[in-house]
């Protein structure tokens, strides 16, 4: 599901220095060539370690927050206020599951293992998606994050599909797929509740008030602010700046609020004829960073169980090795 | 074997990656469509059903080793396709065929 723009880097505070002149100018200009004229490069072809570097960064940051992303709903499973809602809910964590596992593989075909990942994602010296850094109070929550989480990582992932690497834009031809189920099964629980008492319409207004601000943050800093997102764009890793995609997203979400019956809390919201899109108010990028760097209302829990989850899992895959080896042996003397 | 698994076995060390091939319809080819992780042939295909089958994408799945996969290089791709590429009478546009034959 989820990227936020993902030129953030791992190391805070370390900047990445592009290594165009150690490159060989002849594989060089072959690369950009391909690049210019659309093409797509694949796992075996020759590439600029920066670009190998930044592919790594940004597919193991999304395959992170995907299986991260699992953790605030997954919250919700033995709450879900029906069987329905519950089976959908669990259909839903576990395509999150699948996602990550398809960005995991993308990844490792530019030659990172599964391993260096999992431990970056566990030591804390990977990001994933800041969204998730946030708790999910109540049930309107899970309705709320498949409207409008998954519909900003959908805006950011559609263009991903066209993305210059194979894998990746293999792999999010799959996720956006299987995306849009996550999108209206939210806005449908939403509905639902919008139907029913005082009590149940004040629990979803009071999800999008704490929801809204920080889904609009999702698509990464102001492009004036985000130095790397031009390489991006020239490696054709990324096609649309994070501005023009945020303004995507409200321009969407705006009748869909009307329909569903909330208002978004946004004082500064509304129509510009001149511009022929929605205007909207200020992001506040200082919480933004601060949950970045680290410091949000989840960080340390989410990581946590994350790793909980992880270690408690050892003895699973410790048994399958064990059972494939007895299995190997089992064929060995019967063949013997 | 005498190596017992040690407590902190890493986690997925020695789990092969398999390339996963679905079938989606009978009739059609098994299309590669993505790899995982698995400990054997078994865990692979059960792993691949739950992975790349939950929307009934497939009636047929085969998992391959990755490492048994031999592909083409790259760079020599000039070469290697290149024979094709000079014997344009190999397609069917090449002949011309009077308009009132027909479909031909």
């Amino acid at each position: 599901m989820y990227t936020q723009s993902f030129s953030v880097p791992d190391d805070a505070g370390k900047t990445v220095q592009p290594l165009k002149a150690a490159e060989p100018p002849e594989l060089m200009a072959k690369f950009d060539e391909r690049i210019d004229a659309d093409g797509r490069i694949e796992p075996q072809d020759w590439m600029p370690e920066a670009y190998r570097k930044t592919l790594v960064r940004q597919i193991s940051q999304h395959a992170h927050s995907e299986i991260v992303g699992m953790l605030p709903e997954g919250n919700w499973i033995s709450r879900a206020p029906s069987l329905k809602r519950k089976a959908i809910l669990i259909a839903k964590v576990q395509d999150e599951g699948g996602h990550g596992l398809y960005l995991y593989s993308a990844a490792e075909t530019l030659g990172t293992s599964r391993d260096q990942m999992l431990d970056a994602l566990h030591s804390g010296k990977a990001k994933y998606s800041s969204i998730f850094n946030y708790p999910t109070l109540n049930w309107a929550d899970v309705g709320v994050i498949g409207w409008l989480v998954d519909g900003a990582a959908i805006m950011n992932q559609i263009p991903l599909c066209r993305c210059s690497y194979g894998p990746y834009a293999r792999a999010m031809v799959r996720v956006c797929k299987e995306e849009s189920f996550h999108q209206r099964q939210g806005y449908e629980a939403l509905l639902v509740m919008m139907k029913g008492t005082q009590a149940q319409k004040d629990m979803v207004q009071d999800a999008v008030n704490r929801w809204w601000w920080k889904c609009l943050a999702m698509f990464g800093p102001p492009d004036a602010d985000s130095p790397n997102s031009a390489q991006g764009m020239r490696w054709g890793i990324k096609r649309i700046s994070n501005d023009d995609l945020r303004q995507k997203f409200v321009d969407a979400t705006v009748p869909q609020a009307k329909v569903l019956g909330v208002t978004l809390p946004d004082p500064d919201l509304k129509w510009n004829e001149a511009r022929g899109h929605y205007d909207y108010g200020q992001i506040d990028w200082d919480e933004f960073w601060n949950t970045v760097n680290g410091h949000g209302p989840m960080n340390k829990q989410r990581l946590a169980t994350r790793v909980k989850a992880h270690n408690d899992g050892q003895w699973v895959r410790d048994a399958a090795l064990a059972h494939a080896r007895k299995q190997q042996q089992r064929a060995l003397k019967e063949a013997a | 074997m005498t190596t017992a698994t040690p407590a902190t076995t890493p986690a997925l060390k020695d789990w092969p990656l398999w390339e996963v091939f679905v079938r989606s319809k009978q009739g059609l080819e098994h299309k590669h469509c993505g790899s995982l992780h698995a400990s054997d042939a078994q865990h692979a295909l059960q792993m691949a059903r739950d992975v790349y089958t939950r929307r009934q994408e497939g009636v047929s799945i085969w998992v391959v080793p990755s490492k048994a996969i031999t592909a083409s290089a790259p760079d020599e791709k000039g070469e290697f396709f290149e024979p094709a590429a000079d014997k344009i009478y190999r397609h069917p546009t090449f002949y011309d065929i009077p308009e009132e034959v027909g479909h031909m």
